[in-house]
């Protein structure tokens, strides 16, 4: 490997250091830089030319001067591959940071990965449960789907996410998940509660954990979420395992993005972010899926805070755009005590389609879900209007639906969160909810499913589901 | 490539992302080039004092300074020939299936690979005769390429034309010469076109067919014509790609061209896994039959997915040239507009609005400006319809590519998050959406669907319109407030909304609901409110109507394959417990 070292930076700017002279370096290259100290700092060439060569430091610039010297690798990042990752925490720039020992790399793979060709993909139709019914009755997961929980400040995010990992589980197999966590400028008490909490269930055996806290360099986090999908893509692809991704928080990549992009001067595009953030959430996103004929899959949730709870925000927006739906967490709902305050009416998972129904999930699913959005949608509207006429002047119609949607979200959306439904379950609740309405207005079922599941015709008249699980923790 | 001739080899001066510039190179705008020892592909899209910038299509991590730079002389352009139909592309025209051979799951890169297949024979049937004069653009000869595709052969545009003096029948490769004119021009199955050139033709014709889909909110209230322009915008989550695969799926154009230009991997994998299995309902045969696609998806390099909508819509002029209809969904042309920033913004251009390029207005009309009704020069008469998804960012229609496309296409189709968020589906919004076909397409409704349909149309719509206005009303005041006959409008709307506006995509029978059908039901729902009305005046309360015994089936009836039945039965009820015998 040729080595070249110059002591000829002229220019530092934020995160970028700029060198002068050099022999031809290539676009991408892997540079280390020594510091007077002694020090060493990692970082990656952004530009280069005969002339002058831009790098981005990725452990930040304190401390550079112009005497710092500067050695190109001739190689381009890459992450130490082994499936002896599994049980490790990592920083976020795939360092051990648990006290362990190095890890013995089998492959060494660049982070940036390539794309898969569309024409290899396999399309995801594996339905996942997760045991909360706002996502598996409204907004099933896939395996192999790409689908974030956009939150807000102070919003259980965190505790949603744990849960879906403890939980998920494709029916009818043993496997589980295992689960690579990513966590981008978190503060060190939430990423102690992650920790926490896998080594308490002992998740974390089956776990890869990048960390890169909230004092830990911004840059860093550019990194971060493309080491962990390396090491997915390694553990799916090479050992055939279900790899459940949990990336957050996206916003703290995006602001990093946005830091880099100003260093360099860059036309900005909406909000001083940079116009190719498109193009880069892209290519962290479009990393989950499943192949054909290989047996391992990459099913990713990105977490991210809306700024200000904004959906129309560009991080959100963008993001809604690559992503296969999402799952919209709601400050209302939080506030009325409803764990998970999922707001299912923005919420989306753009592949449930094809992951339920009959030898998915059960028959009568994709109607039921149907009639339970419209009803619920409905029965929203209408609080709109209690607020301006007043309840008495709803007719008898319009008050089953407010009630509807009261219920909907105290029973239905609201679990425990440790309380694990299956699909049977959040059905048949579904059901009975729906049993609160007039028959007639039922419009979205088919009679038949309306014979076989409604509470009315069930046999054995044991049709309510159990009652009093649902209770906050 | 061999390049001999001096100036075609440059060398590398800077890399930054997919913009490379390079210094000591002879170059003409938007000439390709083979950049770096791999051989990358690019385009020229500057040329400032000595230096040459050019847009990569492929990963540039690796390249150096220095290296090499071969320009081909020529532009980017795609080969036109039997071979493209059931094909999945790049933006540059590399079929995937050929990538996934040689570099695997992943694509890698620097791989050359022919948009069309070397080896295929493909039967050739000549039309000309030896003797004969053939034209610029004339069919010589045709191929079935399908079952329900025959490619017609034509003489490349952009050659002199001259007599016959050879032309053979039999079995060929795209490549072998099928004839030969006698100024020595040899002639063979396809022919390269450059993608930023429009195919000419003789002359554009006015558009009076419209493109049927089979959705019935888009036919009955916003058509678009064969060789209009359309757009879809709307926020994530509304519905774009639905409504775009269910165009491709269902409308009645003979060719398909679909372009996923950065948007989701699996969203291409659905159509190529689902579309052999569906069934054309005109021909009978699988609808990849018909299907050319081309998938640049956002994880793919910027600059091939700039290219990709030239790509698509030069293919889909070619087929245009042999007389057919050809419908081309471009989703989304949002991406596509922000590729060119990203490009602009590395040639570090003086940003329009929003960090676009100036030029924005101008790239997005040239795209549209290919659609259109024409007489080819072969004298038939073909057409491409473009429609393009437009993906507003934060949903806001005010930005500038909804802006700027709006001023060009004649249909808008709106797409409304609220809608979705109630699972109304399509979520087109009927009151803001418009087509400017209506009026040039009433006279083939008329005559091929019935008399009776414009009328049928405009009054519906009518009833949409009151309802909006009665909402506000209502939504202030409560609906109780208003009189009975308002009442019992606002339940017509609901119905119109709710039986003939929502149409179930994934439905195995509504997805696709036949102009006749169309007029049935609409003709169904207009005779109810009439009964409506009537019952009213006899008496009955507005309770009575709206909770009459048969709208249940009636609702239900557009899910059976035999409607009519289901419908007639439904209405025979209503009409009986409304008016009595």
């Amino acid at each position: 490997m040729e080595m070249k070292e110059y002591k000829t930076i002229t220019q530092v700017a934020g995160p970028l250091v700029f060198v002068e002279k050099t022999e031809p370096v290539a676009y991408g290259e892997l540079v280390t830089l020594t510091l007077p100290d002694g020090s060493t700092r990692r970082g990656q060439v952004l530009d280069t030319s005969k002339d002058i060569v831009i790098v981005q430091v990725f452990e930040g610039t304190r401390g550079v001067d112009t005497t710092s010297t500067v050695r190109f690798t001739g190689d381009i990042v890459k992450l130490n591959c082994s499936q002896d990752m599994l049980g490790r925490i990592l920083s976020g720039s795939g360092e051990p940071i648990d006290g362990g020992p190095k890890i013995v790399p089998e492959e060494r793979r660049p982070i940036v990965g390539a794309a898969i060709n569309p024409y290899a993909r396999q399309y995801p139709r594996e339905f996942i449960q997760t045991g909360i019914s706002a996502i598996d009755g409204m907004n099933t997961l896939v395996r192999g789907q790409k689908l974030p929980i956009f939150s807000g400040s102070g919003l259980p995010h965190n505790d949603i996410a744990l849960q879906v990992a403890r939980q998920a589980k494709v029916r009818g197999e043993g496997e589980e998940f295992a689960v690579i966590f990513a966590a981008m400028g978190i503060t060190y008490e939430e990423a102690y509660q992650f920790m926490k909490e896998f080594e308490r269930t002992g998740a974390l055996e089956r776990a890869v954990v990048f960390l890169n806290l909230a004092n830990d360099p911004a840059i860093e986090r550019l990194l971060t979420p493309r080491m962990a999908l390396t090491a997915a893509e390694f553990l799916a692809y090479e050992y055939d395992l279900h790899i459940l991704v949990i990336l957050t928080d996206m916003t703290n990549y995006c602001e990093a993005l946005r830091e880099i992009s100003a260093a360099r001067e860059e036309v900005p595009g909406r909000r001083g972010y940079p116009g190719y953030m498109y193009t880069d959430l892209a290519t962290i996103y479009e990393r989950a899926g499943r192949i054909r004929g290989r047996k391992g899959t990459i099913t990713q949730m990105p977490i991210l805070t809306m700024p200000g709870d904004d959906i129309t925000h560009p991080i959100p927006d963008l993001t809604g755009y690559i992503t296969e739906g999402q799952i919209v967490l709601s400050r209302e709902l939080h506030a009325k005590g409803i764990y998970p305050p999922i707001n299912v009416l923005p919420s989306l998972s753009r592949l449930m389609k094809e992951g339920i129904g009959e030898g998915y999930t059960r028959d009568d699913h994709p109607q039921w879900n149907d009639q339970m959005y419209a009803a619920y949608a409905e029965g929203v509207d209408l609080r709109g209007l209690v607020a301006i006429v007043g309840e008495e002047a709803l007719s008898e119609r319009d008050r089953l639906f407010l009630k509807f949607a009261d219920e909907f979200e105290r029973r239905f959306v609201q679990q425990g969160r440790y309380e694990d439904r299956d699909i049977e379950y959040t059905l048949d609740l579904g059901w009975e909810l729906l049993s609160m309405l007039p028959e007639r207005e039922l419009t979205k079922v088919e009679r038949k499913f309306i014979e076989k599941y409604h509470p009315k015709y069930k046999k054995g008249a044991e049709a309510k589901p159990a009652e009093g699980e649902a209770e906050a923790s | 490539m061999e390049v001999k001739e001096a100036g075609l080899v440059g060398e590398i001066y800077r890399i930054s992302g997919p913009l490379v510039v390079a210094e000591g190179l002879k170059a003409r705008m938007y000439d390709l080039c083979k950049v770096g020892e791999e051989g990358l592909m690019g385009e020229v899209v500057g040329l400032v004092g000595e230096k040459v910038l050019i847009q990569v299509y492929e990963d540039t991590s690796g390249v150096k300074p220095g290296d090499r730079v071969e320009n081909t002389g020529m532009p980017l352009s795609v080969e036109l020939g039997p071979g493209l139909i059931r094909n999945i592309y790049d933006g540059v025209q590399r079929p995937l299936p050929v990538l996934k051979e040689v570099s695997g799951d992943f694509i890698g890169r620097g791989i050359e690979a022919p948009g069309l297949d070397r080896k295929t024979k493909w039967e050739f049937k000549p039309i000309v005769k030896k003797g004969d004069k053939v034209n610029p653009g004339e069919i010589i000869g045709t191929v079935q390429e399908t079952d329900v595709v025959e490619q017609k052969i034509l003489a490349p545009p952009n050659i002199k034309g001259g007599t016959v003096t050879e032309i053979y029948e039999g079995s060929f490769t795209v490549e072998d010469t099928i004839a030969v004119l006698d100024d020595g021009t040899e002639l063979k199955l396809y022919h390269k076109w450059p993608v930023r050139i429009p195919r000419p033709y003789v002359e554009k014709l006015p558009p009076v067919v419209p493109l049927i889909t089979g959705q019935r909110i888009l036919d009955t209230f916003f058509p678009v014509a064969k060789g209009g322009t359309a757009a879809i915008p709307g926020p994530f989550g509304s519905g774009k790609t639905v409504t775009q695969h269910q165009l491709a799926k269902w409308s009645d154009a003979q060719i398909i061209v679909y372009i996923g230009c950065g948007e989701r991997g699996n969203e291409m994998t659905e159509v190529l896994e689902e579309f052999p299995e569906l069934e054309d309902p005109r021909t009978g045969k699988p609808l990849m039959e018909r299907t050319v696609l081309v998938a640049n998806t956002s994880n793919m390099p910027v600059a091939a997915r700039e290219a990709s909508v030239y790509t698509g819509i030069t293919i889909a002029e070619y087929f245009r040239d042999m007389g057919y209809d050809v419908a081309i969904q471009a989703d989304s042309t949002s991406r596509w507009a922000e590729a060119m920033r990203e490009i602009s913004g590395r040639l570090e251009e003086m940003p329009g609005e929003e960090g676009y390029p100036a030029y924005l207005a101008s790239r997005l009309a040239e795209f549209y400006e290919r659609a259109g009704r024409v007489k080819t020069l072969a004298g038939n008469v073909g057409s491409v319809t473009v429609v393009g998804a437009v993906s507003p960012p934060g949903g806001d229609f005010s930005e500038p590519v909804t802006q700027n496309t709006l001023r060009i296409v004649k249909v808008f189709w709106a797409l409304d998050a609220k809608l979705a968020a109630r699972r109304h589906f399509p979520a087109i919004n009927w009151l803001q959406s418009y087509s400017l076909y209506v009026d040039t397409l009433k006279d083939w409704f008329a005559e091929n669907v019935s008399e009776e349909w414009n009328e049928l149309r405009r009054w519906a719509m009518e009833v949409l319109q009151e309802e909006a206005n009665l909402q506000e009303i209502v939504q202030l005041v409560g609906s109780d407030a208003l009189p009975e006959s308002q009442r019992l409008l606002l339940e017509v709307a609901r119905i119109i909304r709710e039986v003939y506006l929502v149409q179930y995509a994934y439905h195995p029978v509504d997805t696709y609901c036949s102009v006749e059908k169309q007029y049935d039901m609409l003709k169904a729902i207009k005779q109810i409110n009439d009964w409506f009305f009537k019952a009213l005046e006899a008496g009955k309360t507005i309770d009575e109507i709206t909770g009459v015994d048969g709208m249940e089936e009636f609702a239900r009836a557009k899910f059976e394959e035999d409607y009519k039945t289901a419908m007639n039965a439904a209405l025979e009820k209503i009409r009986k417990n409304l008016l009595g015998e």
